[in-house]
């Protein structure tokens, strides 16, 4: 069996080694011809990037890093050229002439640039092997990593918790392993959020994918979402193996692989295969935070009735829905039932639960930050909206593209995605959840004050071990509640159902009961003698 | 810091920093602002003992068993000193350390906890023998049982909680484990037949090599002072190993009392207030003995729940309340390798138990679940019961206890009493089914109601 793990463990990573290497793989390039028709299509007007693009691609062969290097110049060069230009006749106040210079400049981040014009530059063997490259990538990193799991059914022992060595292995104790998938999750995001021309290949190795479900070929997005399907799929076979004695596991996980498989990745693919917006309809606002933004709201109004329905329903979703739901099943019902990062969390992230920090000032830090993240959502979305209606580009004097941009930066790619993933290793899998999620952070306003939602404490029976709080992938400290006999209420609760599970003595239920009594911060039943408890309850 | 007003007050020394000394501690700073020192040899910061397993298994760290940060202690003015008490002067009201420094109280409170059993055996104290009971027990199985190559077995006396916790941690190593124990089957001086034997084979399934109805004859080392080997007293048959672990039980930790004034016999004697013979000195926890049982209890309740109580009770009593030790209805839990147990009131083994009581039990016929009710054969109240595999709800059963509840309506509302997590199987229909057949009797599940679950809390 262990054999077998083994075996599989060098399979994934040859998978992924291959999956690495296939970055610096094929030759990037374009004919004359080719060049003429891309800018044509492009509608570039610029002279400049004409004759700088010609010189630095058309019948080169060059590796994704060269051709990125160039073509970023030529962008470069071209709009330097017209900036120039605009400076000229703005000192010499001619207002005509510099007014006929912006056609010629070229907009969008110079990767973003360099991505559209490699993506159909590509020539070598992952283009014309995609099929073989899939299988030496994806193939092998699913069948390996699978063959390094499923030997568990026998090796874990029988069904019950088995988190044995956790805190004595290098992958799951912050050791040289945990650090290594550090650096490499974090280059991932790094590269997937800022240089997309780099993994232009990867998408070549999806494109027949993409072609089927949606009609176009593959972006670095598609690759992502095709990615992390794959990667929760594997991982909560984990789960299912780890957890097989836990009902309430199972079907927790098997809710939160349906809702990113079928409602963020496919649904959303076909609805854009069949000319609508794709859409995912349970990503909510704020999660969701660029709902609301010019460009989405101008292409759901344009888009008929699935575009107004859509609106609609993300309105009510945010408004209506999630707030329901919230009062009668806790936020768990979308943190880690529904979530697409929860459900990331929950499979890829569960190595690393025990990570989270439970000290109180992470706790004071946790409270400041994702509700300082839920008011600039907020801010962003009314600076937006206003200068949407109203047609002007700023509100209470904030520019709404500048809020935009820094939102999308710093949240968006930043927080939720180089540090909320990248940093599973080291600081635990819920970090973007804990500190910066602004949908969490509603539905925690919501589950704290006007829910049914509660774990129980059973009682007097907990023994302090400290269980539930090591596993906490939130950070809080269910002990402190636990051992006192009080229910644990607690905003950032998402409702995992781990401290539950790794309880030794049954001390903790998750459950939906009636409002009242739900929080007792009373000592009850410790002393286990009336008198007593009343004495001690007694302020 | 001390201020000058924590001079003049009064000053309250609890010497041992376990549950009962912190929750003794944490109660008194809750009800006064007396000044509270808390005195400990094993570690400068409460840990949870029952946690100390789970670190050598990896499942935490030793930090993750300290229920309260390292600040807590001083916000809250309770003092931690670090030392080993070797003699108490009561009528100086004064303690002296190992260091020959000493400690001046106004109150004091024993809360030494217990030291595990050792009745004799040759070789009991040599390197690589030891208990499960003290932080430095798991730094010495640390160093003995790093792994299966050091140690290629080790040998476990008396079949209790504490054993089958040290296998199931050696276990964890891969470490095979021989398991001797003294009774004819595992722990029967406490459980019913049906579950003491369903731990047996649960044991079994773990690849331990269980020994029933065998006791240890002497421990044998090589010229190191080391251990070799064990001899078994029945069969004479010599066990190789290099660990012996002895887990067959505890005793109160109170050698250094045996020349204060201080009342003792196997623990510290104390009243129901918890009080000893001599003024202003309380014990409290494993080490306390109760003059007379209560009720159906031991003198000596070494459970970490009793020494929460006492250290409860305590507090009241030196914080101006004074209370009588007043333990209510039964109460403990355990965990054998991956099957869960909880008991609410009093089932005794087929051998201790009485004349009038008798069982209603089921099990399930693949999984390891099962429960045994006790109950009065005459009158059919209800007594208690033992749940393995499944949770139950801690203030149901309380309440039923205290209503003097029948076997018939526990039966009926035993739905209220699940606390397995959502989803989970549930056998009410199998346990009615069950006894209606037994008894004959015609009881339908009443379905579960928050309105009389929540009657109660």
């Amino acid at each position: 069996m262990k054999t077998i793990k083994y075996t599989g463990l060098a399979i994934f990573l040859i998978g992924l080694t291959i999956f690495t290497a296939s970055i610096f793989l094929g030759s990037f390039g374009m004919s004359q011809k080719e060049l003429d028709t891309y800018i044509a299509e492009k509608n570039y007007k610029s002279e400049i990037i004409k004759q700088e693009l010609s010189k630095a691609i058309v019948d080169k062969e060059l590796n994704i890093f060269e051709f990125s290097s160039v073509v970023r110049d030529a962008f470069k060069t071209s709009n330097n050229y017209y900036d120039k230009l605009i400076a000229k006749y703005n000192a010499e106040k001619n207002w005509k002439k510099k007014g006929e210079q912006y056609k010629y400049k070229i907009f969008g981040k110079p990767h973003t640039l360099s991505y559209e014009i490699a993506k159909k530059s590509g020539k070598g063997i992952i283009k014309e092997n995609s099929g073989l490259l899939w299988f030496l990538t994806f193939g092998l990193g699913i069948i390996g990593a699978l063959l390094f799991i499923l030997p568990n059914v026998i090796l874990l022992g029988k069904p019950g918790i088995k988190n044995d060595h956790i805190y004595q292995n290098s992958a799951t104790n912050r050791g040289l392993i945990a650090w290594l998938v550090l650096v490499y999750l974090v280059l991932f995001y790094l590269v997937l959020y800022f240089m997309p021309d780099y993994v232009v290949n990867w998408t070549y190795i999806l494109d027949p994918i993409s072609k089927t479900l949606n009609g176009g070929p593959a972006s670095q997005w598609f690759v992502y979402g095709f990615l992390y399907c794959t990667i929760m799929l594997v991982m909560g076979v984990r789960m299912y193996i780890k957890y097989r004695h836990n009902k309430y596991q199972i079907v927790r996980t098997t809710s939160v692989l349906f809702f990113q498989i079928v409602f963020a990745f496919l649904i959303p693919e076909i609805m854009t295969s069949l000319n609508m917006p794709g859409y995912d309809f349970k990503n909510a606002f704020p999660l969701d935070y660029d709902f609301f933004f010019e460009w989405n709201l101008k292409s759901l109004t344009e888009s008929g009735a699935i575009g107004i329905f859509i609106l609609v329903w993300g309105t009510l979703l945010t408004l209506v829905i999630v707030p329901i739901m919230v009062y009668f099943f806790g936020k768990r019902w979308y943190c880690s039932w529904v979530c697409g990062c929860g459900g990331l969390a929950e499979t890829l992230g569960d190595p690393y639960r025990q990570h989270s920090n439970k000290s109180l000032n992470a706790w004071k830090l946790e409270r400041w930050l994702i509700h300082a993240v839920l008011v600039f959502s907020l801010v962003m979305t009314i600076v937006t909206l206003y200068c949407y209606f109203s047609g002007t580009s700023s509100f209470i004097g904030i520019k709404s593209q500048w809020i935009k941009d820094t939102y999308s930066f710093l949240i968006g790619a930043w927080f939720a995605g180089v540090i909320g993933t990248g940093f599973y290793p080291i600081f635990g899998n819920r970090v973007w959840c804990r500190f910066g999620c602004p949908l969490a952070a509603y539905l925690g306003l919501v589950q704290r004050f006007k829910s049914r939602f509660r774990i129980t404490t059973n009682g007097g029976q907990c023994i302090s071990c400290g269980n539930c709080s090591t596993y906490c992938e939130q950070g809080i400290d269910v002990r402190a509640y636990a051992q006192k006999g009080e229910n644990i209420v607690r905003s950032s609760c998402v409702g995992c159902g781990i401290c539950s599970a790794v309880c030794p003595r049954g001390v903790l239920k998750l459950e939906n009961g009636p409002e009242a009594g739900r929080i007792n911060p009373t000592e009850i039943l410790l002393g286990n003698d009336v008198d007593l408890m009343q004495l001690v309850n007694k302020k | 810091m001390q201020t000058t007003n924590q001079l003049f007050m009064e000053h309250i020394v609890i010497i041992g920093n376990g549950i009962s000394g912190v929750t003794a501690a944490r109660h008194i700073r809750k009800n006064s602002d007396k000044r509270i020192t808390i005195i400990s040899a094993e570690s400068k910061y409460f840990f949870s003992r029952t946690a100390l397993m789970y670190i050598y298994m990896g499942h935490m760290k030793f930090e993750h068993t300290q229920p309260y940060e390292n600040w807590f202690w001083k916000k809250n003015r309770i003092e931690l000193k670090q030392g080993f008490v070797t003699k108490i002067d009561t009528s100086n009201k004064s303690l002296l350390f190992s260091d020959d420094t000493t400690l001046i109280y106004d109150k004091l409170i024993i809360a030494t906890g217990s030291k595990p059993n050792k009745f004799g055996w040759p070789g009991q104290d040599l390197e690589g023998v030891m208990g499960m009971y003290h932080k430095q027990d798991l730094e010495n199985l640390e160093k003995f049982a790093p792994d299966n190559n050091v140690c290629k077995r080790a040998v476990i006396v008396g079949g209790g909680l504490i054993g089958i916790e040290l296998a199931e941690m050696l276990r964890s190593r891969d470490i095979p484990v021989t398991f001797l124990v003294r009774e004819s089957s595992f722990w029967n001086g406490v459980l019913p037949a049906q579950e003491s034997e369903m731990i047996n084979q649960h044991i079994k399934e773990h690849h331990i090599d269980l020994r029933l109805s065998t006791n240890l004859k002497e421990i044998k080392s090589d010229e190191n002072g080391k251990v070799t080997s064990v001899i078994i007293e029945e069969t004479g048959e010599e066990i190789a190993c290099d660990v012996v672990g002895l887990t067959a039980g505890v005793t109160p930790n109170i050698d250094f009392l045996k020349e204060s004034k201080i009342e003792t016999k196997r623990g510290v004697l104390v009243n129901r207030f918890l009080e000893t013979n001599v003024k202003d000195v309380y014990a409290i926890g494993d080490c306390a003995k109760q003059h007379e049982a209560i009720g159906q209890r031991r003198n000596i309740e070494a459970v970490w729940y009793t020494g929460r109580m006492m250290g409860e009770t305590v507090a009241q009593t030196i914080t101006g309340n004074k209370r009588a030790y007043n333990p209510g209805h039964w109460f403990n839990s355990a965990k054998f390798f991956d099957i869960e147990y909880q008991t609410y009131g009093w089932v005794f083994s087929e051998r201790n138990k009485k004349e009038n009581e008798a069982y209603f039990q089921w099990k399930h016929t693949t999984k390891n679940i099962c429960i045994t009710i006790s109950y009065d054969k005459n009158s059919h109240q209800f007594l208690g019961i033992n749940t393995f595999g499944i949770r139950m709800r801690h203030e149901v059963f309380d309440k039923w206890l205290t209503e003097n509840q029948s076997l018939e309506y526990v039966i009926e509302y035993l739905a209220d009493a699940n606390f397995d997590p959502e989803f989970y199987s549930l056998y009410e229909a199998d346990i009615v089914a069950k006894i209606n057949k037994e008894k004959g009797t015609d009881i339908k599940s009443k379905k579960k109601s928050w309105k009389r679950i929540f009657k109660i809390a």
